[in-house]
């Protein structure tokens, strides 16, 4: 079940969680306990972005600067499988 | 062509102050003379970096019997991996501790045997439990994240909501029960470890009212007993796929416990590179992808869900490695499975616990 999140919810990377950039995939990755994400792009950007101090909808509008057609419920539909992964958390 | 691994589990050492009648390693226990050097150890974990490894487990044994984890633990934070430290707690000091957290171990996995004193430090054939409590207190000072760490069996399986809270009590934020899968020590101990379906059927409601009411705060893993499903489980998501061993002694295998599949012939890295031994070697080819695969795995859809199951599995109850893994209910030998159900679950008799131990 992949919790639903609000566009003012502040998401941040969870204790423990480690973000790098793999030399030997050539992708950004997300290192945790339970296991390893290779993040596309997008993804990437989203997940630098997640600072417990932005929201959903801030991260957004810093995103729309860099790409193009970029909606707040994508950003928020995949902060959502973050949260799932365990990867983020959110307050607010 | 194989994907590049994502994990190492690097088994520092067979030795162990704990002697739990399930422990995963082998029965034929790697002695401290025929262990890896600290030299040897720092290659393997630059060779798994380059391979394309991202997270290191220390484990064992007990890896903080190796004087040199300090150093270890500080090479694979260089390398830029994840470092987990799994560990029975015992000799785990706050400085010890701190000294480690500070070269860079990202998380602790604790071994915890039962819910209570008594019960923990029976199976473990030590007192452990209070240095564990200790332990857990040390590693939430530290504000490193902790996942506790159970195995499930007969003898502690009633006690699954005491293990629940005490892993609360611990401030875990994860915890992993798994009921025992049986090689190596635990195949010896069966009679005395596989559960009951009545003890199954009381401890899965309560793993999920638990899951429910902790979600976001500790997450709780359950692992099957599978020996009691009607499907085997995705051992290691596949052979030679997602994570590689490397024993003590240095040789390096597709999954743990992959020494009692004795046709296998297992590379040494005192002899070959990480590299070659993954991409190329016969035993991490053996049973990598689906061609491999006999009837009814060969034809069946579910084996791109569970992979066929566990190849040391159905070695050790069919003789051949290759075969579907017993426990599944289309394998023919599935019968070989129910008999041992039906006289090892509620023996006549109990035979005693072999306790773990070097020869």
């Amino acid at each position: 079940m992949t919790p639903v999140v609000a566009l003012d919810a502040v998401p941040r990377i969870r204790r423990g969680v480690k973000c790098t950039y793999d030399q030997i995939r050539a992708a950004h990755v997300v290192l945790f306990p339970e296991g390893v994400l290779v993040l596309n792009e997008t993804a990437a950007s989203v997940v630098s972005l997640c600072d417990g101090t932005r929201s959903v909808g801030d991260i957004a509008l810093a995103l729309g600067d860099e790409y193009d057609g970029v909606e707040p419920e994508d950003i928020a539909g995949l902060v959502a499988r973050l949260v799932d992964r365990r990867v983020v958390d959110v307050d607010g | 062509m194989a994907e590049a691994p994502f994990g190492l589990l690097a088994e520092l050492t067979h030795r162990c102050p704990l002697q739990c009648g399930y422990c995963s390693n082998p029965v034929e226990l790697v002695r401290r003379d025929a262990e890896l050097s600290t030299e040897d150890w720092l290659r393997v974990f630059d060779q798994a970096r380059a391979l394309g490894a991202l997270q290191i487990h220390l484990s064992g044994g007990e890896p903080l019997l190796r004087p040199d984890l300090p150093e270890l633990v500080a090479h694979a934070n260089s390398l830029g991996c994840y470092v987990n430290l799994v560990t029975s707690g015992v000799g785990l000091s706050r400085d010890r501790l701190r000294d480690l957290a500070s070269r860079g171990v990202d998380h602790v996995q604790l071994s915890l045997q039962d819910a209570t004193r008594a019960g923990n430090d029976r199976i473990a054939g030590i007192k452990a439990f209070d240095r564990k409590v200790q332990a857990a207190s040390f590693v939430r000072e530290e504000g490193l994240p902790l996942t506790v760490n159970t195995v499930l069996h007969r003898q502690n399986l009633d006690n699954i909501a005491g293990l629940i809270a005490m892993a609360e009590e611990m401030g875990a934020e994860r915890l992993e029960l798994a009921n025992t899968q049986y090689y190596g020590w635990a195949l010896r101990n069966r009679a005395v470890l596989l559960p009951t379906r009545a003890q199954l059927a009381h401890a899965g409601p309560v793993v999920a009212a638990a899951q429910d009411r902790l979600r976001g705060r500790m997450e709780i893993v359950y692992v099957i007993a599978d020996y009691h499903e009607a499907h085997p489980k995705p051992c290691m998501y596949g052979w030679g796929a997602r994570q590689l061993t490397v024993a003590p002694n240095g040789d390096v295998l597709p999954c743990p416990a992959a020494t009692v599949i004795s046709s296998l012939r297992i590379e040494n890295v005192r002899e070959a590179s990480l590299h070659d031994i993954w991409y190329s070697s016969p035993s991490f080819n053996a049973f990598r992808g689906f061609d491999w695969m006999q009837d009814p795995c060969r034809s069946c859809p579910r084996k791109e869900v569970d992979f066929g199951g566990c190849r040391c599995q159905a070695f050790q109850l069919t003789g051949d490695a290759a075969a579907t893994d017993p426990v599944c209910s289309l394998s023919p030998d599935r019968s070989t499975v129910d008999l041992i159900l039906a006289t090892e679950m509620a023996p006549a008799e109990v035979p005693a616990m072999a306790m773990r131990k070097m020869r």
